[in-house]
């Protein structure tokens, strides 16, 4: 049933905080967060969007492109997507573009996809792990004027511009048909993420944006300034564009702070109300004690 | 954009499947109702679906003062571009000055798609709404009587208050069980008004093929006991104790968001901010650090029994019996002191 037609998918990608793995030393004495013991890993559920892409290139043919938003080191996860089989990767990045709630998130990735131009199938993660809201998803998808599937699970079939997408959610499943272009948002059960390839690892180890030559050059003595790096790597497809604010042509008061209507008025460490607590010893007797307690008081009946 | 001289009213989406109004809804009713209160405005009520007029007055007995009914054949199961149409248009006509939406499948559909069509600032999963003033130091000017849309931030060591000063309606989700409906009163009285919904040809770009739902046989919401598991536990096999005390105990396990993501058990039994509040009359936190966005789902518990290696673990400061050991040796050690007791 494979229709003759070619698809081509743009993912959309976040750096985030490896926040389900904080541990007692990623918090400092006073409360707050020691963001250097967090490693910024790829988002986990971008990693199933970014696969459905690839899955879908490799049925039908296609592109797939990884556009992230983010600061400079956040390069990395598209690295990242280059080594699992990106053919092309662009780093949205500019200090205007800080501070950014979703709404304005999702405008600058609007922004970007309409550059961007040919597309067929928008995916993205269901949501980030450090902010869980699943927001810029369908918000990006209403500003581009496009339907959105939210909790997709599978691409059933691709024919002409039509999709049949599977979606599950906690109670249920539901099978749509939708007209492309569409935006889908992509659940952690949809697929196993492939890792990345050991070729493509050594294929784009050097890949790098203009705001990691610096960096890079240290690394890397034989190139003797950056004019020959750029070359080099532009040469070879592995330098990574970065787009800014102007050049995709984004109006300044939609982007970062000036562009996000929501606000952090105060932020309260959190302040646990010491209970009247009692310590129970860990064994068979203290246990037994503590039954005895909880019968007494009615709590186990 | 402003418009802050306009209603004060606050709405709430009312989610219904199939005749029924999701609990969720009902809760936010009850919310709305204290905000608007202090406003000194309505709660208006959002019903969409088909044939489902006499469901305005369970809306009405559960805290409307208005009910904004859309009884239409394409809106009677929820699909993303009809009911947004319809929200927007309400939206960009009556300038509501808050607006609540469930954090269910469909609230987290549809909210951020409304959201970004009137440039509304939506926070979501909050897990308490107040009102209360804004000094903007930057503008030097206040801002009187916003929405505080608290939640957990920042993988949850901090509890972040969020305002949306201008643009509105300040918008925010809530899961379910975080707010307590109210019993319906049948003396509460009520407007409802029936608009006729104007669609466009490409608010029918989807089409549900088939929809398939499975009862839930996970209620932690009304369980007595919770028996919850979180990394510490260490294993699925391990996991197997919680199951089992939670059975002798007559109550439902939970879970940490860890366990779940570890796949110890499904993300039904997730306890905590993105997953289900519980109060019950006894919590036995097991293996769970306790990190706040758990907390936000199940302090406010009679009782609470926390089982950690770590002493300094948060979970034990809002714990009531603190036990201070392996999971895999204390779990059997209470099985064994309930199965004496009962025998």
């Amino acid at each position: 049933m494979t229709s003759a037609r070619k698809y081509n998918c743009v993912v959309l990608v976040k750096q985030v905080p490896d926040t389900h793995n904080v541990t007692s030393n990623a918090m400092k004495d006073d409360g707050t967060m020691n963001r250097a013991a967090l490693p910024a890993i790829f988002n986990p559920e971008d990693l199933n969007a970014l696969e459905m892409a690839l899955q879908v290139r490799e049925q039908y043919g296609g592109t797939v492109t990884v556009i992230t938003m983010g600061p400079p080191s956040a390069a990395e996860v598209l690295r990242a997507a280059l080594y699992r089989g990106a053919d092309r990767v662009i780093l949205l990045s500019d200090k205007k573009f800080a501070g950014a709630d979703t709404l304005a998130t999702s405008y600058a990735l609007k922004c970007a996809i309409e550059k961007i131009g040919a597309y067929d199938l928008v995916f993205c993660g269901r949501q980030a792990i450090d902010g869980d809201t699943a927001q810029v998803g369908p918000q990006t998808a209403e500003k581009l004027g496009l339907p959105q599937i939210t909790y997709a699970d599978s691409v059933v079939n691709l024919e002409g511009d039509e999709a049949i997408i599977e979606r599950a959610f906690p109670m249920g499943n539901e099978l749509v048909k939708c007209t492309l272009p569409c935006l889908l948002t992509v659940v952690g059960s949809a697929n196993q993420p492939r890792p990345p390839s050991a070729r493509k690892r050594i294929e784009f180890k050097l890949a790098a944006t203009p705001l990691e030559y610096r960096e890079l050059l240290e690394r890397r003595p034989e190139f003797p300034s950056e004019e020959a790096l750029d070359a080099y790597l532009a040469a070879r497809n592995l330098k990574i564009p970065v787009w800014s604010a102007a050049d995709i042509g984004a109006e300044e008061d939609k982007i970062g702070l000036a562009g996000s209507p929501t606000q952090v008025y105060k932020v309260n460490f959190v302040v646990l109300e010491t209970t009247e607590s009692r310590q129970v010893p860990a064994t068979q007797e203290g246990i037994a004690a503590l039954m005895q307690e909880l019968v007494r008081e009615y709590i186990v009946g | 954009m402003s418009n802050h001289a306009d209603s004060r009213d606050v709405w709430v989406f009312i989610e219904q499947e199939e005749g029924q109004i999701a609990e969720v809804s009902l809760e936010l009713l009850a919310k709305a109702q204290e905000l608007a209160k202090t406003l000194n405005s309505q709660v208006c009520g959002l019903l969409f679906g088909y044939q489902i007029r006499e469901l305005a007055e369970t809306v009405i007995r559960h805290g409307g003062d208005r009910v904004l009914l859309a009884d239409h054949p394409e809106l009677e199961n929820y699909r993303t571009l009809p009911y947004a149409r319809v929200a927007i248009d309400w939206v960009r006509e009556r300038k509501p000055y808050i607006f609540l939406l469930g954090a269910s499948p469909v609230g987290r559909d549809l909210a951020p798609r409304i959201a970004s069509a009137v440039r509304a600032g939506l926070t979501a999963d909050c897990t308490d709404l107040q009102i209360g003033d804004y000094e903007s130091k930057k503008e030097k000017r206040v801002y009187k009587d916003l929405l505080y849309q608290i939640r957990p931030a920042f993988g949850g060591n901090l509890i972040a208050t969020i305002v949306n000063p201008t643009m509105h309606p300040q918008m925010a989700t809530v899961r379910e069980g975080v707010m307590r409906r109210h019993e319906p009163d049948a003396t509460r009285t009520g407007v409802v008004e029936e608009i006729e919904p104007k669609f466009e040809a490409r608010d029918f770009a989807l089409k549900v093929l088939s929809r398939e739902t499975h009862e839930s046989n996970v209620n932690l919401k009304g369980a007595p006991v919770v028996v919850a598991g979180g990394a510490g536990v260490g294993s699925q096999e391990n996991f197997q104790l919680v199951q089992d005390l939670a059975h002798l105990l007559g109550g439902e396990v939970g879970a940490s968001r860890a366990a779940v993501d570890a796949g110890y058990v499904t993300r039904e039994h997730q306890v905590g901010q993105t997953g289900v509040t519980v109060r019950p009359r006894l919590y036995i936190a097991a293996g769970i650090s306790g990190a706040v966005q758990h907390r936000a789902g199940m302090q406010e518990s009679s009782k609470i029994i926390a089982i950690n290696t770590d002493p300094n673990a948060p979970i034990f400061q809002i714990a009531h019996y603190k036990i201070v050991g392996e999971v895999e040796q204390v779990l059997p050690m209470l099985i064994k002191a309930l199965r004496e007791k009962t025998k």
